[in-house]
């Protein structure tokens, strides 16, 4: 059942983002509801990761706005961004560890760096984090010695650090075996329902997107804008978009075959 | 009546045989602190206890750290072997709890710090394992380089012409910079103290001799090591991060022949012609300078510096400049070879590459002095 409530938490509008002269992604507008858990779905190539990236305040938009609250993120001054970033949580792709520190430390440094806590504090917070992700083991292993999917667990260990209000996933579970991404699913879940997070995620996993989330937009390649928004499930059974269903069903589109030569006026 | 035990969002309550924590406040902003958790654990320690409840209905909110809390907790009566009834939790706070898998205690022996003795006897064996490795590998280049001269080793023409551009042309600007500094910093020191002699005329000499035979191929080394062979290192630490080694070694490409093979070939070729550039340049700083200073014609300083540079001298240069620069490249894409998968391992082959090179060139120089006093070169 969702736990989404109906406050928006994040409202994107008119979004154009792009890398030096090409664009990526062009007017894309969406709303992210409080305690949901949102999809940015597209295929491989289509700006998911790079319109997470103007979400996130890693990528300037080159047009449109991304609000949290009232306040727009890239119209507002370096402190009130600031404030705005503290309450993220962002797991990377591949987890993205800080290579020169163990998994435990890894996870130890935003609370280090953003609390006031005593080192006590700080170690069972870090214990209580890497053990709700499932990492029994290997808590002061360098992420060069842990797994694909261990990394993966550090990342988001990491990015729940701080208890985060809006928790980004850039696909969580790619890499991961079917029973590990399945874990990894209601584990997300359970994050949104226990610590009430609104999680917003980058994926193309069909089966994590028709399991936990509550709403999506679709990014097109071609189009290079949203030409679809709903939850995952919705966008399956209802959705006339061809690009859509292809996706959703993991169908080959049809490309039209080009006319030979010499029949340009096609059969009479 | 006693005080109940009570910390942040939490006080005891005894119900006969139990304890009950009553769980009030936004747990999502306060902060937990073991230490509030003593008196608990000295109640529980000196009683009878049947279990440990919950009463969660004041509670506005969960956070991690009433996970940390319960987890205290629940730990606490484990190890007490007193029940810890989490019926009165929150479902959510139930199920991130079952997430939180009860840590298993700690077993087997916890490693030692090794003794002096120990490091001793470890750093032999790595030195020992280290001089093997490096070994093999000048074995395997001198064996594949044949290999490669009938054209049977498994490297591209381009990656050859690339390595020795990067290491030829690319490096003419910083050779060319430090040493006609060097060369003028030389000139300079002797000109000081061969003036006090009277024997000014001499300092061409001194610049001809100290350039051919030590400063010119020692500053190149020194400068392509820091340049060319940290960067080698980091290609190849990168490389293993990348699992790009892995990918070469699978499909069947040695890496000896595809990575060091051109590396060492393009530093071993152009170290000499780079330590001609850089004597050349050095003379040309000393030259400089001795025509500024001591006021030296410049046909004296040519005719002098044609007196005291021999064929002999020059050679001497080329083949340290040689065996410098098969130095550097082999020891470096050791270090790139034996680096570990993280980026954090890069910075550190890089730095271990550069270092390595440095202290190896200076060492193999003093060999060669040694040598050519025993030779009477």
């Amino acid at each position: 059942m969702s736990a989404a409530g109906s406050k928006v938490k994040i409202r994107v509008r008119d979004l154009t983002v792009s890398y030096a002269a090409t664009v990526i992604q062009r007017g894309v507008s969406f709303d992210v509801k409080e305690g949901s858990i949102f999809a940015v779905m597209g295929a491989s190539g289509s700006g998911k990761s790079t319109i997470l990236r103007a979400m996130t305040g890693l990528l300037r938009p080159t047009a449109g706005s991304v609000c949290y609250g009232d306040l727009d993120y890239w119209t507002s001054s370096d402190t009130q961004r600031e404030q705005i970033g503290r309450d993220f949580g962002v797991l990377f792709q591949g987890g993205a560890l800080w290579s020169s520190m163990s998994a435990a430390e890894n996870v130890a440094l935003p609370l280090q760096m953003f609390t006031k806590l005593a080192v006590p504090s700080i170690d069972a917070l870090v214990q209580v984090k890497l053990s709700l992700v499932g990492l029994q083991s290997g808590r002061d292993d360098m992420p060069s010695h842990l797994s694909g999917g261990m990394r993966q667990r550090v990342g988001l260990a990491r990015a729940l650090a701080l208890d985060p209000q809006i928790l980004f996933l850039d696909e969580p579970s790619a890499g991961l075996d079917p029973t590990s991404a399945r874990r990894f699913d209601d584990l997300i879940r359970d994050i949104r329902d226990g610590f009430g997070a609104t999680i917003v995620m980058v994926s193309h996993e069909l089966p994590s997107l028709f399991d936990i989330c509550d709403d999506g937009v679709f990014l097109d390649a071609g189009k290079k804008t949203a030409i679809a928004h709903g939850a995952p499930r919705d966008l399956r059974d209802h959705c006339s978009d061809p690009a859509v269903l292809a996706f959703m069903t993991r169908a080959i589109p049809i490309v039209p075959t080009p006319a030979p030569p010499g029949d340009v006026h096609g059969p009479h | 009546m006693t005080d109940s035990p009570r910390g942040h969002g939490w006080v005891a309550q005894v119900r006969d045989r139990d304890l009950l924590l009553v769980l009030s406040q936004n747990w999502a902003e306060l902060e937990f602190d073991p230490a509030e958790l003593a008196p608990l654990q000295a109640m529980l320690q000196h009683g009878s206890w049947n279990s440990v409840r919950f009463e969660a209905s004041q509670m506005a909110r969960l956070g991690s750290p009433l996970l940390a809390f319960l987890d205290s907790i629940r730990g606490m009566a484990l190890r007490l072997n007193i029940r810890f009834d989490e019926t009165g939790l929150p479902d959510t706070a139930k199920k991130l709890m079952q997430l939180i898998a009860i840590a298993p205690p700690e077993t087997g022996v916890p490693r030692r710090p090794a003794n002096f003795i120990e490091r001793i006897g470890q750093s032999v064996i790595y030195a020992y394992g280290e001089l093997s490795a490096g070994t093999g590998l000048v074995g395997q280049v001198i064996l594949r380089s044949g290999a490669a001269l009938r054209g049977q080793a498994r490297l591209r023409r381009v990656d050859v012409l690339a390595s020795l551009m990067e290491a030829g042309s690319g490096a003419l600007p910083v050779v060319a910079l430090v040493n006609v500094l060097v060369g003028g910093i030389v000139a300079f020191v002797g000109a000081v103290e061969l003036r006090r002699f009277g024997a000014d005329i001499y300092v061409a000499n001194l610049i001809g001799v100290a350039e051919v035979r030590e400063m010119a191929p020692i500053m190149t080394a020194i400068v392509m090591s820091g340049r060319t062979g940290s960067a080698y290192a980091a290609q190849i630490a990168t490389m293993q991060g990348t699992e790009e080694l892995d990918a070469l070694q699978v499909i069947g490409i040695p890496v000896d022949d595809y990575l060091i093979l051109p590396r060492v070939t393009a530093l071993s070729l152009m170290m000499p012609l780079l330590n001609l550039y850089a004597a050349a340049l050095g003379i040309f700083g000393g030259f400089c300078v001795a025509i500024s200073m001591l006021n030296l014609s410049p046909a004296v300083f040519v005719t002098q510096m044609e007196d005291a540079v021999t064929i002999p001298e020059v050679l001497f240069g080329i083949v340290k400049s040689f065996a410098f620069g098969a130095w550097v490249a082999i020891s470096s894409c050791r270090i790139g070879l034996r680096a570990g998968r993280s980026t954090n391992d890069v910075g550190h082959a890089a730095t271990t590459a550069s270092v390595h090179g440095i202290v190896g060139v200076i060492m193999i120089d003093a060999i060669f002095a040694g040598c050519a006093n025993a030779l009477g070169i």
